[in-house]
């Protein structure tokens, strides 16, 4: 039973974040970016439900649409690595030999390069920008996949009904579309929430440092940023971005664990 | 096993070798030209020039690469575009800093995780056990720098009892540099904690189910007694190999925290070289970075032969 919480949790607070994400596009309580000098650092109040910041501008506003911001950046970043990763393992796993030890070399040298630090060295060449941090993220993270991928593989490819597909002559892609891939989906899964709950903190970090989405697209990282020196007067300001990034985090986590138990029955003891 | 030490240390050299090489051509090939980024696009090109060929800009790639991995080996990152000043001296004195928060951050880790993982697992049928994982869960969704933020709001402004910031040499002045190291390694180290936690649980965990501590409480030691003797040791294989993979984590998160705290550390100035657009400064940093990453690795490997003896073999 216990093992339904995680999944439970994990996808209502991701469809909590998505929900809040979709409302946006249609509305919000007020325009996000309209600054109004008269609303500086309002409290909460019935119109301004979260307060508004030192510009006056809505921190409800500004909150759910940072929430597209998050999940457009954890979804592409996610995609980037689970796209390359995914077929990168699989190859790895089935080919073995030189190209499955040149694939994880290379993916040895990748993971020395952690996502934080490839998105502020992209920043440095091509400037800060969303599609930078996405890209560095996505990209330090296809080692994860091409490793869950593999592990993977090299399972699969050890059971007998893969062993009777290829006595039955079918070829590599044929095996790899039809009992590889659709046995692995679950490990890729779990790995893609994971990434995604470390995908929307590497985006609030780059945000803070300055590397992220720029002004005046709305952030949960840049709100924070901007709150810090606030902080002693209206930490309101910092608790509200923080706790929506915490709650994105978790939920990712959460449902990345719930998803686990389920596709690995090796852990049912666990509980 | 001394074959085992011989060839991860290949495995390390050729990781070096091969993360200089995509560092530097990251960094000297994709943009075209440092020199024209650090002086900006107003720079004229007459400077422009003459700045390439002051730095030797203007060389084949391959010389300049080897160059430049010339001087490092000897402590020597070159001379900065921008402020014109050597970068080793001033990159090794911001590493002692990042080192000493990364080191302090890790043994708050630690002191946090260990127990508390094993309490979780021990008890992990019991409330309390499931409080710490919820606890461990939710720490892990909080970013370091939100962490740093509230621990400096609490006790810097609200209570005043340490820093908000800054930082003072060991040598300068021991117990101001330890308060004020006291709330930014807080900061990576609860966050990390967390994490490890949940991999110490887990390790434990396993120990737990293996015949040999059934045996041990079998013969009559409590719980915790068994798990000193016996299953620590045991639990410690895993826990090594995240510890490594979050010591690269730290160094990172690091970066970021430094930030908060206004430490002058590397991240500080990897911040600092990338607004000012010092490229051959920040490939440096990175260099360094990326080095310290691969040289943890290395340690993890060479000590997981070292715990696990039937690992010596393969």
């Amino acid at each position: 039973m216990a093992r339904t919480v995680n999944l439970v949790a994990g996808a209502v607070l991701v469809g909590l974040v998505v929900l809040v994400a979709l409302v946006s596009f249609a509305w919000t309580p007020h325009d996000p970016l309209l600054v109004d000098a008269s609303l500086r650092l309002s409290g909460p109040t019935a119109e301004y439900v979260l307060g508004t910041d030192r510009f006056g501008r809505d921190v409800a506003s500004q909150l759910m649409v940072g929430a597209r911001t998050t999940l457009y950046v954890g979804v592409v970043a996610v995609g980037i690595a689970a796209l390359a990763g995914t077929p990168l393992g699989i190859v790895a796993g089935m080919r073995g030999g030189w190209l499955d030890e040149l694939i994880m070399r290379v993916n040895d040298l990748v993971l020395a390069f952690p996502a934080l630090l490839l998105a502020i060295m992209l920043g440095a060449v091509y400037g800060a920008s969303t599609l930078t941090a996405m890209v560095a993220i996505g990209v330090a993270t296809v080692p994860s996949f091409a490793r869950v991928a593999r592990a993977g593989t090299l399972q699969v490819m050890s059971t007998e009904y893969v062993l009777a597909a290829r006595a039955g002559g079918r070829s590599r892609a044929w095996i790899a579309g039809r009992h590889v891939l659709p046995n692995i989906s679950g490990l890729v899964l779990v790995q893609s929430s994971v990434s995604f709950a470390i995908a929307v903190l590497a985006e609030a970090a780059l945000s803070f440092l300055g590397f992220g989405t720029a002004p005046p697209t709305p952030s949960w990282g840049r709100m924070l940023q901007e709150s810090q020196e606030l902080l002693a007067v209206e930490p309101r300001l910092a608790l509200i971005p923080g706790a929506a990034i915490a709650l994105a985090v978790l939920g990712f986590n959460l449902l990345g664990d719930g998803l686990r138990d389920r596709f690995d029955p090796r852990l049912e003891v666990r509980r | 096993m001394t074959l085992a030490i011989v060839r991860r240390t290949a495995i390390l050299l050729a990781g070096v070798l091969a993360a200089s090489i995509v560092v530097f051509a990251f960094l000297a090939v994709l943009p075209g030209d440092s020199a024209q980024v650090a002086l900006g696009v107003n720079a004229t090109p007459e400077l422009v020039e003459r700045t390439r060929q002051e730095f030797g800009l203007d060389r084949p790639l391959v010389a300049q690469y080897l160059d430049w991995m010339g001087g490092v080996l000897h402590g020597d990152f070159g001379v900065s575009y921008v402020t014109r000043e050597p970068i080793g001296p001033q990159l090794l004195d911001r590493l002692g800093v990042t080192l000493w928060l990364v080191g302090a951050g890790m043994l708050v880790a630690l002191v946090i995780a260990v127990p508390l993982g094993t309490v979780a697992a021990v008890r992990h049928r019991k409330p309390s056990g499931a409080l710490v994982s919820g606890l461990a869960q939710l720490g892990v969704a909080v970013p370091a720098f939100l962490a740093g933020m509230i621990l400096v709001q609490v006790f810097a402004v609200r209570l005043g009892w340490l820093p908000s910031g800054g930082w003072t040499p060991p040598a300068h002045d021991p117990v101001e540099w330890l308060r004020g190291l006291i709330l930014p390694a807080a900061s990576l180290g609860l966050v990390q904690g967390a994490v490890l936690t949940r991999y110490v649980r887990t390790a434990v965990l396993d120990v737990q189910r293996e015949d040999y501590l059934r045996t041990a409480r079998a013969k009559g030691l409590r719980p915790y007694p068994a798990l000193l003797r016996h299953g620590l040791r045991n639990a410690a294989v895993p826990v090594v190999t995240v510890l490594g993979l979050q010591l690269a984590t730290l160094l990172v998160g690091a970066v970021v925290v430094e930030r908060v705290f206004v430490l002058p550390g590397l991240g500080s100035m990897l911040v600092d070289a990338v607004a000012a657009r010092d490229l051959l400064t920040v490939q440096g940093i990175v260099l360094v970075l990326v080095v310290g990453v691969l040289l943890v690795n290395f340690v993890v490997d060479v000590l997981y032969t070292l715990l696990d003896p039937r690992l010596r073999r393969s």
